[in-house]
Order: structure tokens, then sequence, then C-alpha cells
């Protein structure tokens, strides 16, 4: 869950990290009226998505006055900005943030993390931030330092001075605040690039990028439904409401499985033997019969579906009657009656298979997951019936 | 012999009374495992399921002489719940709870770094050695005793393998979900140093995933160690398209963590057996046995 730069910006300015003075605009005109307030000397209209890379792929623009600042927000507004972190189809423009511009004197980049292996709170920096901070990272690792943040950061101006940077005790007290919003909100990620000196001497988060942890918003209410750049699909978001991880592919192949193991495998096993699924599912434990039944009408309602493939290992937890009472409700409910195969295996597979031959469902049965696939791929691309 | 739990493992429950408490630990005693106790604050000196509770796991350890724990409780209190079994010095703690917040889990790590517990999970399905004791949520009913050690990332394809491997009279000597969160505690080097140590275990198989760095490292333990053992490694999601990532370059590359098939060719290069799918296990544990 990941929050747009303006959003990020409010977030940490409420723990006293500096950020230059901007306003967040959703038209064109609102964007114009905004830069008056700031009566700036000069102005960026930054695009707000959720995502990296925006300098590079045109989403950050200068203006010297408030009526070219509404000519750029105008143009930025409602289009599609791809970059390196935003995948092909990129991300819309909601609006943009307006923002004094800076002189910048040197430019850091810093970031706050847990450590994947220890778990401890980190800090990453750079003394050299800015747009061109991916490429440098990339060619040279060395180019980031990292730190292991105890209670006492008595030792961090003395990390800063080692990155070569300047003005370290006031950087060093900018990022104590930073790291505060960090702990304090549950982040996953805090990253402020760049992290800029200005020409008058002080430290300034000209951009940052915050990414929530959604399973600790119970602890923070006011966060909780800020997350920007949402890529879920509507189905996609139906399916989570119902205790199922969906994403949609564009196969013809649906596929109904238990677990996000056992979804990837099956997945990778269906492509190897040149059939194309239409989604990834993973049915989480708690899922009920009608919740697993909402799932597969999504599958029965997509007309590129043209068969369903349901692998099942009957756990502890999920067990096999109740994935098949939920394909046999979506069925009775659907005028579809698409080709299933199903693979049954482990706790109750054999009233599973009863519950889907009484209930007179167009199925038929396989004992190992790839004589399931070899059928389900043969009917999806109408060889055998 | 077995890894982390055997027929002489005491347990306890934190969280027992609840409704998958109450089920899971009655499952574990029908499976002939030591239950000797649960934990609830504000139960203590009552029974349930016939066994005392306690309000403490320090209690519970005083009185039962337990050296194990398994965990159902909320995501909310489950590294309150893992920091009292640290504390209280067990030997094993099996964290099934799901969703349990990271800064939690940074807590729960640092404290693991100075203690000699050992965490399982969260988000796990438990630890199972066949015939001797069940700490989790797993199904006991196609596990049988034998040569194999596993360790998964997945509960569902782990009860899938454990599966076609008893099919094909490959028993198991322990099975180890370690998870699917991004922070947690045992990892797969842990498991491969403790099979190593397992005179019955002959093979052990790694069910690994995209994501993460679990491989990986696998990887670069088996290449600077003699292990003797062969190791047979499933990879899942070599197809699957890559979640979107935020964060610069710089973060990534600190943390970077490989494709399937990057993970895939740097086990081989370490000289594990890769199975090419699911249902290509059985026949690579037998190919080396």
């Amino acid at each position: 869950m990941n929050l747009s730069e303006y959003r990020s910006k409010e977030l940490i300015a409420q723990f006293g990290v500096p950020i230059p003075q901007g306003r967040f605009a959703q038209t064109a005109a609102e964007a114009e009226a905004r830069a008056r307030e700031l009566s700036a000397k000069k102005y960026v209209v930054k695009a707000q998505i959720a995502a990296g890379g925006r300098g590079l792929a045109g989403g950050i623009k200068f203006a010297a006055t408030p009526s070219q600042v509404s000519d750029e927000a105008g143009r930025l507004i409602g289009t599609k900005l791809v970059t390196e972190q935003t995948g092909k189809d990129g991300e819309t423009i909601a609006g943009v943030y307006v923002e004094e511009a800076v002189d910048i004197a040197d430019q850091a980049y810093a970031s706050f993390v847990l450590d994947p292996k220890t778990g401890a709170p980190t800090l990453l920096a750079s003394a050299k931030g800015g747009v061109a901070f991916e490429e440098l990272a990339r060619m040279d690792e060395g180019a980031v330092q990292s730190l292991e943040l105890s209670a006492d950061t008595a030792n961090l101006s003395k990390f800063l001075e080692k990155l070569g940077l300047s003005k370290v005790d006031a950087l060093a007290s900018l990022l104590k605040k930073a790291k505060t919003a960090f702990l304090e909100n549950d982040l996953l990620l805090l990253e402020i690039n760049p992290l800029a000196l200005t020409k008058s001497g002080d430290w300034l988060a000209v951009d940052a990028k915050i990414t929530l942890d959604g399973n600790a918003l119970f602890r923070h209410p006011a966060l909780e439904g800020l997350s920007d750049g949402e890529t879920m699909t509507a189905n996609e978001r139906a399916a989570h409401e119902n205790e199922i991880n969906f994403v949609k592919l564009d196969g013809n192949i649906g596929v109904v499985v238990n677990g996000a193991g056992l979804g990837l495998a099956t997945n990778d096993m269906i492509i190897d033997a040149g059939g194309r699924p239409a989604n990834f599912m993973d049915i989480r434990t708690t899922a009920t019969s009608f919740q697993i039944a909402k799932g597969v009408e999504l599958l029965l309602e997509d007309p590129q579906v043209k068969a369903i493939l349901l692998n099942v290992h009957g756990g502890g937890m999920t067990v096999c009657d109740t994935v098949a009472e939920g394909v046999a409700f979506a069925y009775s409910r659907s005028d579809r009656k698409l080709p299933l195969v199903a693979r049954l295996a482990g706790q109750n597979e054999d009233w599973a298979r009863k519950i889907l031959k009484d209930r007179m469902l167009p199925v038929e049965s396989h004992p190992s997951i790839s004589q399931a696939i070899a059928a389900v791929v043969a009917k999806s691309s109408g060889r055998a019936v | 012999m077995a890894i982390l739990i055997d027929e002489s493992t005491r347990v306890i429950v934190q969280g027992m009374t609840g409704r998958s408490g109450t089920f899971y630990t009655d499952q574990g005693m029908r499976y002939g495992s030591q239950y000797v106790g649960g934990v609830r604050p504000g139960k203590g000196g009552t029974k349930h399921l016939g066994l005392p509770m306690f309000n403490t796991v320090a209690e519970a350890v005083a009185e039962t002489g337990a050296t194990a724990s398994l965990v159902m409780v909320p995501a909310h209190s489950a590294a309150d719940a893992i920091l009292e079994g640290i504390a209280a010095k067990l030997d094993v703690i099996v964290c099934v709870t799901e969703r349990v917040p990271q800064h939690d889990m940074s807590r729960v790590k640092q404290a693991l770094a100075a203690s000699e517990t050992v965490l399982v999970g969260p988000n796990s399905q438990g630890l199972l050695t066949p015939g001797a004791c069940k700490i989790g949520v797993m199904p006991t009913g196609s596990a049988k005793p034998g040569p194999v050690g596993i360790a998964s990332r997945s509960a569902s394809l782990a009860s899938e393998i454990l599966a076609q491997c008893s099919a094909a009279d490959l028993g198991q000597t322990t099975t180890v979900g370690i998870g699917g969160d991004a922070l947690h505690g045992i990892g797969f080097v842990d498991c491969l140093k403790r099979f190593k140590n397992d005179d019955e275990t002959k093979a052990v198989v790694l069910i690994g995933e995209i994501g993460g760095r679990e491989e990986d490292e696998v990887a670069e333990y088996l290449s600077s160690e003699t292990y003797g053992k062969p190791v047979i490694a499933l990879v899942v999601g070599r197809h699957a398209i890559t979640e979107r990532k935020m964060g610069h370059a710089g973060t990534l590359s600190m943390f970077k963590s490989s494709t399937a098939s990057e993970k895939e060719a740097l086990l081989k290069a370490a000289g594990v057996h890769i199975a090419k799918d699911a249902d290509a296990v059985v026949s690579c544990i037998q190919a080396v046995l």
C-alpha cells in the first residue's frame, strides 16, 4: 500500500521533517490558485502517482509563473504516466503537487526499512541523491550505505559524515524525526529522495514515498483508505473482500486453487503445458463456501474463460468439500456451464467429488495435477471436448 | 530422531480457549502429541480440554515443564505472545497467526537474536514429526515416518508434496512450515543445518517460491559447505508476473530478491537437485536416494 508524494510529505511533516511549501491540486485552475497562494519565485508541478521514476518520465515540470503552473498541470492531470516503476500500463495522474522550487546545492538519498534478515530498523543513505540515483545505485552497490538504527542515534552524525555529507548535525536531526515517523506509523518503507541541501544551508525533504503495512492499519485508523495508485481491478477487489487473493491474467483457463504456493505451482504447470491461465487464485484459509462461490462466479462471468481447473489439496484448514460446495453454488447461479476439470486431494476429497457429481456439474476428475492440467489445456484450446 | 520436536516435546497452547485454539489443540492431542497446558490471561486455575490453564507462559512452563508452544492468538497480540514465550526460554515456538504487523516482527526478531528459542512462523502451518508430535494446523492423514526432511514456505504446497511422498512410500522425519511472511523465524538454512545433524534424515526437500532471499541463502550455504545429503528443491512462480515494487534501485539492490528461475540456477550451481514442477518432486527424491 503506497502513498504518493504529497501524502507522504504531509505525514513526515507532522513529525517535524522540513519540507518545501506546497499544495495539492486536482485541476489546472486549482493548481494556478494554489501557486498564487504560495507566491514563490519559481514553481515545480509534480504528477502525483504512487511510483518513483517520475523525473525521468516527464512527470515533474518547472514553471515560472502561476499561469505556467496551470498549463503544466493541465498537460499532466488525467494522462497516464509510464515510469520504470509503474509497469507498461502506467498510472493515471489524478492530481499534481504544486511546490515552491528549491535552489538545491547538494542532493542526498535516505530511506528507512526493516532489514529483511535481522528485522532491525535500518537507514540506507547515499551522498548522491536525485533522479540519477536509480542508475547510480544499480551500477555501484557501494554508493548506498546502511546503518542499523538503535534507540541511541549518537552514531548517526558520524555515519553521515563518512558518507561525505555536510551540515551533518542538521541532517541527523531531520533523519531522527523521519525515523520517528517510520517507527510510529508502522511504515515498511519511507524514502526521501532527494534530500536536498538548499543554497541557504538547510536540509529539506524534497520528495518522499511511503509504503504502509496493511496488517498494521488497525493501529493507524487515520491512515486507512489513504493508499494511492491502487492497481486492483473491480474483480480483484471483489475477490479480496471474499477472502480470496485474485489476480487477473490474460489467458482462458479459470483457476481455482487453495493456497498461494499451490496456486503458483499450478500456473507454472499450466503454462509449461502450453495453456494460458486466466487468473491466479489463492483461497485464504478463512474463506467460506459462499466466499469461494464469489471467486468462481468471477471466472464464470469472464467471457474469455473457456474452461475451469479446480486444483485443491485439502489441508488442515481448507478442506476439499468447502471448495466443492463453493464451486457447485457458483455453477447453480450461472447459465454458463463451463467444462470443469477437478483434481481433488487430501482432506475430504471423496466427499468433494461426490458433491460435484451429485450437483451434476460438467466435471471430469483426474488423480494428478499433471493429468488434470493436460485435460484442461486440451479443453481450453478446443481440442477433444 | 527428528528435528525440533519429537515424542518428548511438551506443548502448551497460547490462545487455547479460542475456537481455533480449541480445535487444533484437540487435533494435536488426538495425534498423540504431549499437550500439557494452555495459556489465557484470566483463565489461570481452570481446565480446558482436560488440561490446566495458566495466566502466563512462565507459570505454565514452571508447572508443566513445557518445552514448546503453539501461538494461536489474534494478529495484534501475536508478537507479545511470542515475546512471552521467548522470555520463558521455550525451545520452540510455532506461530500460526497470519497478518502479523512487520514492526511487531522487528521486535520479535531482535529478541530472538539474543535467545536460544527457535521461532517457526508466523503465518506457518507448523511442525510435524509423523507419529510423534504435531504442533500446528497441517493435516496429518497423509504423513508417515521415513527418511525425508521437508521445509516449505507454502502450507498448501507442502501438504501436496508430503502426500505425494507418502504415497510413494517416502515418509518424513519432520516437516517444517517456515511461513510465508517477509520477517519470520527459522529459515531454510537453519532447517538444513538441523536436518544435516539428524541421522534419520537421508534427503531434504525445500519448497520455495518467488520473493525473499531464502533460496539465495541456501545456495550460499551449500556452496560453502560439504552437506553430505541430497537436497531437492521446488521453486514455484516461474511464470508469475512480478509484483510491483516501490522504492528506488538502491533500496532494492540492498534487498534484492531473485526470480524463480534465478533461484533455480543458483541452487543448481550449489548442487541442489531441481524438481521441474510439483509432480516431479517424488521422482527427484527417488533418483537420489
